[in-house]
């Protein structure tokens, strides 16, 4: 994901399919304030989406516009990490996964707020703001389900356990790249690593780390998640509200 | 034809409608391109997914169609990225008598500011809690006054 137009692509998918997995939660969080929170930071990873892919689209030079790369793709052709496609799971898995994938956003988008191509680092310094309160909220619940109680912690701690494989992958380096996103790890790891000591969790091994992502190769939920994101689309081209 | 500024700078929130476009910092310029002699409208969502530009940017093209500039250009920018700081201090009054804390200033340098104490736009209390830092729209935040029990929405710092 070296080239301009695959790195945009690449993180215009990760918001776009945040955005589509976090907005399953709308109408089931636990509480009220807590669906209102996912469905805003949802609204938040989709605008960043729209912000990339309009961009990606020009930067291809092909005529495809943000609707185009949203809908018209197969599951091979996107090219988000494996993180973001993952089920919901329980309310933990959520914001573990939340939590993993705002400390990967939030250096990332600030690097890019530095970078030499101008619409990137608009985007950057604009989604940054909000990345800053998706790992803010995430690290708040990591912390209260992990030190909460007995049942919290346990469930907590598998959560971390079973996403943390799929975290390798978001650092997988691509020198050339506006921002390489090997060298955000040690932000990561920083963060994470407070946010879980104080949790009382135990930060996992690092052992197994899927990837295949940024090449197209996904699991299978990517599929379901696409056919219910694009049959709307796809049975009425075209369609406006 | 009337002045096309004061026409767009009228336009009010699709969603806080009791302040202006031009309160609330999201009208950047309204200028003549020197080129084309056309006019050109700049405007900066809050939030990137705010769902209102689309209304906003209808309600800017109605509103200088009535002022007699019908076929403006409107532009949106997201560079400098928009902050709290840039509401008008007639756009807080404004807020507040609505029922909504404005935001403290952002501190420029950090991207999640301090929040300092906010006040109850009902009762004037310091005494208030954060419900959810999440509210009713994208740039708002559910807090309660433990003086008079109101909830309110609180305009985050950003």
């Amino acid at each position: 994901m070296s080239a301009p137009f695959d790195f945009t692509l690449a993180l215009g998918d990760d918001a776009l399919i945040a955005a589509q997995r976090l907005g399953e939660w709308t109408s089931r969080a636990p509480e009220m304030e807590e669906d209102v929170a996912l469905a805003n930071i949802a609204l938040d990873q989709l605008g960043a989406a729209r912000l990339l892919l309009t961009y990606a689209g020009e930067l291809e030079g092909a005529g495809r516009d943000e609707d185009a790369l949203a809908y018209l793709r197969g599951d091979r052709e996107f090219r988000n990490c494996l993180l973001v496609e993952l089920p919901n799971g329980d309310f933990a898995v959520t914001m573990a996964k939340l939590f993993f994938l705002a400390a990967y956003q939030l250096p990332l988008y600030s690097a890019l707020a530095g970078c030499g191509d101008e619409r990137l680092a608009a985007i950057g310094a604009k989604a940054r703001k909000e990345s800053a309160y998706h790992l803010d909220h995430a690290s708040l619940w990591v912390r209260r389900l992990g030190d909460g109680t007995e049942e919290s912690h346990r469930r907590m701690q598998a959560a971390v356990d079973q996403v943390w494989p799929y975290v390798h992958e978001l650092f997988t380096a691509a020198p050339g790249a506006p921002v390489d996103p090997a060298t955000l790890r040690a932000d990561f790891d920083a963060h994470v690593s407070a946010v879980l000591a104080e949790a009382t969790l135990t930060r996992p091994a690092d052992g197994w780390a899927p990837g295949g992502g940024r090449d197209g190769v996904h699991n299978e939920h990517l599929s379901y998640l696409l056919a219910e994101m694009q049959v709307l689309h796809r049975a009425h081209p075209g369609a406006k509200w | 034809m009337s002045d096309p500024r004061a026409a767009v700078a009228a336009v009010v929130d699709p969603e806080i409608r009791v302040v202006t476009i031009d309160e609330l910092g999201i009208l950047r310029s309204v200028d003549e391109d020197p080129a084309t002699g056309r006019l050109v409208v700049t405007i900066t969502p809050t939030y990137t997914g705010c769902p209102a530009m689309d209304v906003i940017r209808a309600d800017i093209r109605r509103a200088l169609a009535a002022a007699g500039h019908p076929d403006a250009e409107i532009r949106t920018v997201y560079s400098p990225a928009w902050s709290t700081d840039w509401i008008s201090a007639r756009g807080r009054e404004k807020l507040a008598a609505a029922g909504i804390a404005p935001p403290a200033p952002a501190r420029a340098g950090t991207v999640v500011p301090l929040t300092l104490a906010v006040r109850c736009p009902r009762c004037g209390s310091p005494e208030t809690e954060q419900v959810s830092r999440f509210g009713s729209t994208a740039c708002k935040a559910l807090w309660r006054c433990r003086s008079c029990s109101e909830p309110f929405d609180h305009l985050k710092a950003l």
